[in-house]
């Protein structure tokens, strides 16, 4: 297999859980922990927004993550395996490289 | 029909169903015990994880805690939840392409060698077994409270129950039990939260009730505002406003969280689906059902504590209800009329307070302070022991696997058979067992307190090697030994010195940057990190056959 859609496929890895983890600690910690109290003068409905942050908003907030992580991660995955098949009828003259992809 | 026959319909009901599912998936080779067969469909296996996860201390403890700790038990629910996060982004899906059975599996071939496995053995198992005793406690409580036998009965049926299917079906009769487990526990959960948030305000989903306003038998106004307000009154901390200071809740919700990616029985759960797609999916559907629970539980916190404080608050002792007197039998309320008016003063002065209410009885006692139906009490006991035992079956799996897989067939007895290995496999559930229902009866008084430490153990040393191990591939034997024995160690030593040695100066002047000991494992994870990475900088690099394993698990494909 190609290491060079390897490279490429790990990296957009890295790109994606890296900006999924920003979110991830901004919800959590951020919201609920460090600016609580300053989001605390935000009030909807008998919630103070720090508090509902904290107590169930970075929940859902964790949840959607994963979702969008398992969607983007697919797309990732489709992407890789359609670089790697046309990289395959590319070279398939080569018993060499033929072999390669087998392994 | 009472309380007492529900109960027993409920939970031999339940019980029938574990031992019938237990029968149907007997486990006939190693791969079948260890990992279901590797043939788990994502969705059950979130439901098996849900379950696995959420233990006698999500369903009983924790609610009562939050009632009692107000928005610092934000730390429980953040920490129990974000860690699903890490694991899904960083941990499942490599260690699923890695496509071995155990923890120990994937340090041990990763950092090549023997010792590194043997220490991750010793973690997993200390880890487990800390955790698993807590669990047989659990199930005793309930059993004594609620069937009115003795505690030691109650943890003897437990360990029955838990020993047929696991010795029996090993991973693959957990799994499907802990899938018919869960089903019993959130609809245990929910429905008695349903029922009393219809009763205070009127709105069906607790989530949304815990923000709305009480209805007018409860005095009206936002149920928050009025749990404020009556908290202030009596003298007790406010209820939305934080008590400790930002960086122990800081340092404790990321403890939870690295320690719930470290915890080796979740983490094994991801080797039972087919492929690495599946593992993602089933950790997104594992936080799914897992979040059910945990956006209830502040609510029936909130719920509760307003409940507890209306009845018992300046009432007469004499017209308290029956449920008052029965936990007052097991001592987890105590009532002491220091001024003698017969009267019950429940106030924030412990000098004049008179009611001393244990955070544990919030969600067993919760249906009955509310008044709901009998069956509704009887739901909850048969829910909080399938908590209970869907955990307890995980966790003695991790010990059985540990030693009979990593201990005796990787390590020591590398040519039995699949068979003996088997065999090893059930004798080591066998005796964890009997230590495990052991210690849940005779409970040593620090039982309790060590299970929240487990998180930070994990957290110290199983995550920074696992993460370090996918994602840096220069990462070689010596850093990740070196890490562990530091972080493990660093971390055991501080909670031991303050809670064990010298528990009198235990408080915020005298902790290591004011971070008490629950919180200790996240600096413990990055002792770890930096030691692995400092020592592994000045060894040699791994050789080639490793860094090459690295690159595979990075890549998608079976």
């Amino acid at each position: 297999m190609s290491s060079n859609s390897a490279n490429s496929y790990w990296k957009s890895n890295l790109k994606i859980v890296a900006s999924l983890l920003f979110v991830w600690f901004i919800a959590s910690f951020g919201a609920g922990i460090l600016f609580v109290d300053a989001l605390d003068s935000i009030r909807f409905a008998g919630f103070k927004l720090g508090f509902w942050m904290a107590q169930q908003g970075s929940i859902l907030v964790f949840v959607a993550l994963i979702l969008v992580y398992i969607r983007l991660m697919d797309k990732l995955d489709a992407q890789y395996a359609s670089d790697n098949a046309d990289e395959i009828t590319a070279q398939s003259n080569s018993a060499q490289t033929q072999k390669e992809v087998n392994q | 029909m009472n309380v007492q026959i529900w109960t027993y319909l409920f939970v031999f009901l339940s019980f029938s169903l574990y031992i019938g599912i237990a029968i149907w998936s007997r486990a006939s080779s190693t791969k079948e015990f260890y990992v279901a067969g590797g043939g788990v469909p994502p969705l059950a296996n979130g439901m098996a994880t849900a379950a696995d996860w959420m233990s006698a201390a999500s369903f009983i403890s924790m609610a009562g805690l939050i009632s009692f700790l107000g928005r610092d038990g934000t730390f429980y629910l953040m920490g129990w939840t974000g860690g699903y996060v890490l694991l899904a982004l960083l941990l499942a899906p490599y260690l699923r392409k890695f496509g071995k059975f155990t923890v120990p599996d994937f340090i041990g071939d990763r950092y090549y060698s023997q010792s590194a496995r043997l220490i991750a053995v010793f973690c997993a198992v200390v880890i487990s077994f800390v955790y698993v005793c807590g669990q047989m406690q659990g199930a005793g409580i309930v059993f004594s409270r609620f069937l009115e036998v003795r505690i030691e009965t109650g943890v003897l049926i437990g360990m029955a129950i838990v020993f047929f299917y696991a010795v029996l079906g090993g991973m693959k009769g957990i799994t499907y039990t802990q899938v018919a487990q869960y089903c019993v526990l959130i609809f245990a959960f929910t429905v008695p939260a349903v029922f009393i948030s219809l009763m205070m305000t009127g709105q069906p989903i607790p989530q949304i009730g815990f923000g709305a306003e009480l209805t007018e038998a409860y005095g009206g106004g936002y149920l928050l505002d009025r749990l404020d307000g009556m908290s202030e009154a009596l003298g007790f901390a406010t209820y939305t406003e934080g008590q400790r200071s930002t960086q122990d809740v800081f340092f404790i919700t990321a403890a939870l969280m690295f320690g719930t990616a470290g915890l080796p029985h979740v983490i094994i759960r991801f080797f039972t689906v087919p492929n690495v797609r599946d593992a993602r999916r089933s950790a997104g559907y594992a936080l799914i059902f897992i979040a059910i629970l945990y956006t209830t539980a502040p609510a029936v916190a909130a719920f509760a504590k307003t409940n507890l404080i209306n009845t018992v608050s300046n009432a007469e002792y004499t017209a308290m209800p029956e449920w008052f007197k029965k936990w007052e039998t097991t001592k987890l309320i105590t009532f002491d009329d220091k001024n003698g008016d017969g009267r019950i003063q429940y106030v924030g002065d412990p000098t004049v307070n008179e009611l001393d209410v244990n955070r544990d009885i919030m969600v067993l006692a919760n249906p009955e302070i509310a008044d709901l139906p009998d069956w509704v009490i009887a739901l909850v006991v048969a829910g909080a022991l399938a908590a209970a035992l869907s955990t307890a079956a995980g966790l003695l799996l991790v010990i059985s696997t540990s030693v009979a897989h990593d201990m005796m067939k990787r390590s020591f007895m590398p040519d039995i058979s699949d068979k003996k290995e088997l065999l090893y496999a059930r004798l080591a559930i066998f005796i964890a067992v009997i230590v495990a229902g052991y210690f849940g009866m005779y409970p040593p008084a620090y039982v309790a307190q060590v299970v929240a430490f487990a998180f930070g153990l994990a957290a110290a040393s199983f995550f920074p090697a696992i993460v370090l191990g996918i994602f840096w591939k220069r990462m070689n034997k010596e850093g990740a030994i070196a890490g562990m024995i530091a972080g493990f160690g660093f971390t055991a030593a501080y909670i031991v010195y303050f809670r064990f040695l010298n528990p009198s100066i235990d408080n915020a002047e005298n902790w290591l940057f004011g971070i008490s000991p629950e919180g200790i494992g996240t600096l413990g994870t990055l002792i770890n990190a930096c030691v692995a990475i400092a020592v592994a900088r000045l060894t040699p690099s791994p050789p080639v056959e490793v860094t090459e394993i690295v690159e595979r698990i990075r890549l998608p494909g079976e």
